[in-house]
């Protein structure tokens, strides 16, 4: 376990007995719990954790407005969480601080299918909100492998990305009002619904991505898109990764606004993923090792086949050696489900694996996982960790593992990697966020003027420095 | 090979004015899809020299053709009916339709899948296999042929446990889950399926009688199962 070393000198008071009545007072005695917590201190990841005097879990807006009321006047510092599926450790305390969990904010308030918005509390699981759309023929406009336990109001406050960001963009763009309680304790109510609203600036935008740290959202408007009728999703191989970047920019051309995921995954991610759930390789004994998964989305099945195939001819007179398209749904989730469980598989392979969520420009995708690979063969010697990619391809976003039974792979890798993508331009956290995990890397993506910008705004809103301390900045 | 184009097994059905409503997303029967990789596991032992997938349906039902080609097919034979027809249609007259197509295709095995998930009725392997006067093997999780291809022998799933008949050919074999797990059809193999024929035949031209003989009298959905609930005590 990661104990979080603390530049500071810890300045926040520690919680007492009194203080926890205060809050039985404020959320009642469900709301409180103190005795096996792990649940809530620690990460998915089982990486990051701390000691957590209490959860906190209010049901109402006005319940959090009183707890963070009462917790700037102590100066007791609080983690907000939703979901806790976050990679990056900010979800969980360092130590000391309590955690105020929104998982009893779960009503969906209201849909309206003629506009497409839906209201709802920021304790909505992603799954339950994409079932509740579905009735209306809607659909949440992000998709990720977390969504049984992910939260609509983690997904704001980190900028969730995922499988449809290709589609559907990003939330910046399809949250379209919320509401927020700041670290004093003021509502802020933003629960606007009309898609153009140019009234001032724009504070909602801070929030989203802001992991926590400038307010707990309580409330979140979200545009969402209907569903589509037809969805096709083909599953090609190519010799080269040159080959890929071909293929995908043939289907940018041929299939043009029906594209909704263009994924990525090398063969032995596909190895160990089949590994784990124990299906056969989608394509036999045709193998490949660079794989690209297209996913189309469309109103019109016939339309879509025939540019499909369209596309899948001219693909494979150039680059595609091999590959299959879903025949029905079935086919189409088991294709799906080889590139979700890569990550979930890598725990079978290694117990000392190291995660980098990188976004980087796309001819430089796969130079990124040899480099690494040569470096830990050089420092660690050969065939002591795999360096294995795979990822959002179309969005430009490389998920870089490496797998391993050895441990220090991440000491030969930071800085090394963060200054390798700066130099090309890349960023070091494409979606996962900084947390507490990349709090050190954040300069190698934002300029120092940036980073000071960022930290006015936060002093100007949490003077006390209350709200999730210790991540991000 | 046997094959129907039902409703999606993704699909929610839902029912609409005392009808299903059909005009959702329809695919390959799962275990029609069964029964084709069995032929195609054949074909690739090399025991078997030919496989026609064939269908009884509406204009859309060829789409299901396309995939058995896909998945290694040769030629495919649609049944061609128009809407009306193919609603009407009851699990005897398909059977029938078989039966008469036999007399053209001279098959060696019709292999079929159990059932089909938008009915269930697990009719037509059956009634097949007594209108041909030919042994049935049904509810298949294992199947093998004899050296001489004169017989199989059928390992079916039964309700405690499985058992083990041989049969002499020609015969019908319904698939079960159990029997394999059906290929992707590799992306060659599905833009060579288009080329391959399809033999259409009209339903109406095929004399069978289509007067049907069952008639329905209700169709609803099933009453929504109500949550459980804590009581304060059993009293």
């Amino acid at each position: 376990m990661r104990r979080i070393q603390r530049c500071v000198r810890w300045v926040h008071k520690k919680v007492t007995e009194e203080d926890i009545t205060a809050f039985r007072n404020i959320v009642g005695e469900k709301g409180v719990i103190v005795d096996d917590v792990t649940k809530y201190s620690m990460d998915w990841l089982g990486k990051y954790s701390g000691e957590c005097p209490a959860v906190v879990r209010p049901a109402t807006v006005e319940e959090v407005s009183e707890v963070m009321k009462y917790c700037n006047e102590q100066e007791i510092p609080v983690v907000p969480q939703a979901g806790n599926t976050g990679l990056v450790g900010g979800s969980v305390p360092t130590g000391g601080e309590i955690v105020l969990s929104v998982e009893r904010m779960t009503n969906i308030i209201s849909t309206d299918p003629l506009s497409r918005v839906v209201e709802v509390e920021a304790g909505v699981i992603l799954q339950s909100l994409e079932d509740h759309l579905l009735d209306h023929n809607l659909t949440v406009p992000l998709d990720l492998a977390a969504k049984g336990s992910c939260c609509i109001g983690g997904n704001v406050a980190t900028n969730a990305g995922g499988i449809r960001f290709l589609r559907y963009g990003s939330l910046h763009q399809s949250v379209l009002g919320m509401r927020v309680v700041m670290p004093n304790g003021d509502i802020v109510d933003m629960r606007n619904k009309l898609p153009k609203d140019n009234t001032g600036y724009d504070m909602k935008q801070l929030f989203i991505g802001s992991e926590g740290t400038l307010g707990v959202i309580t409330d979140v408007v979200l545009q969402v898109p209907t569903t589509s009728s037809s969805c096709n999703v083909a599953f090609l191989g190519c010799q080269t990764f040159e080959g890929i970047l071909e293929t995908m920019k043939l289907a940018r051309k041929h299939l043009g606004e029906i594209v909704s995921a263009l994924e990525f995954a090398d063969e032995e991610c596909v190895r160990m993923s089949l590994h784990h759930t124990q299906n056969p390789h989608p394509l036999g004994e045709e193998k490949a090792p660079y794989y690209l998964l297209v996913e189309t989305l469309g109103s019109n099945e016939e339309h879509d086949m025939e540019k499909l195939e369209n596309f899948l001819n001219i693909a494979m007179e150039e680059h595609v050696t091999t590959g299959t398209i879903a025949q029905d749904g079935s086919q189409a989730k088991l294709l799906w489900a080889v590139r979700e469980n890569i990550t979930v598989s890598f725990k079978d392979f290694g117990d000392k694996n190291v995660k980098y969520d990188v976004s980087l420009p796309t001819s430089d995708f796969y130079q990124c996982v040899t480099d690494t690979q040569a470096r830990l063969d050089t420092k660690l010697g050969e065939g002591k960790a795999n360096v294995v990619g795979f990822g959002h391809i179309g969005d430009g976003n490389l998920h870089l593992n490496i797998i391993s039974k050895h441990p220090g792979c991440a000491e030969h890798l930071e800085p090394w990697l963060y200054e390798w993508l700066t130099i090309r331009g890349g960023s070091v956290s494409a979606e996962h966020g900084i947390g507490v995990m990349k709090r050190d890397a954040l300069k190698y993506s934002k300029a120092p003027a940036a980073i000071e910008l960022m930290k006015s705004i936060k002093s100007m809103v949490d003077p006390k420095n209350i709200l999730n301390p210790y991540k991000v900045l | 090979v046997g094959v129907k184009h039902t409703v999606d097994y993704n699909i929610k059905v839902k029912v609409k004015d005392g009808k299903v409503a059909k005009d959702v997303k329809h695919s390959m029967n799962p275990f029609c899809e069964i029964a084709t990789e069995a032929a195609m596991k054949l074909k690739e032992a090399g025991v078997v020299t030919e496989i026609v997938a064939v269908t009884i349906g509406n204009a859309k039902a060829a789409e299901s053709l396309t995939k058995a080609m896909a998945m290694g097919a040769d030629r495919s034979v649609h049944v061609v009916g128009e809407q009306a027809e193919i609603d009407g249609l009851e699990t005897l007259q398909v059977a029938k339709v078989f039966a008469k197509l036999h007399e053209e295709l001279q098959g060696d095995i019709y292999f079929m899948g159990k059932q089909a998930i938008d009915d269930d009725q697990c009719h037509v392997p059956q009634m097949v296999s007594a209108l041909l006067n030919i042994p049935q093997g049904t509810f298949a999780a294992g199947l093998k042929v004899a050296d001489d291809k004169s017989s199989i022998e059928v390992t079916r799933e039964v309700d405690d446990g499985s058992q083990t008949l041989s049969m002499k050919l020609p015969a019908v074999v319904s698939c079960d889950l159990r029997l394999n797990t059906p290929r992707f059809a590799t992306l060659p193999n599905i833009m060579k399926a288009k080329k391959k024929p399809i033999d259409k035949k009209k339903l109406s031209e095929m004399g069978i009688d289509l007067t049907p003989r069952v008639e329905v009298v209700e169709c609803a959905q099933p009453v929504e199962r109500q949550g459980g609930g804590k009581v304060a005590d059993v009293d």
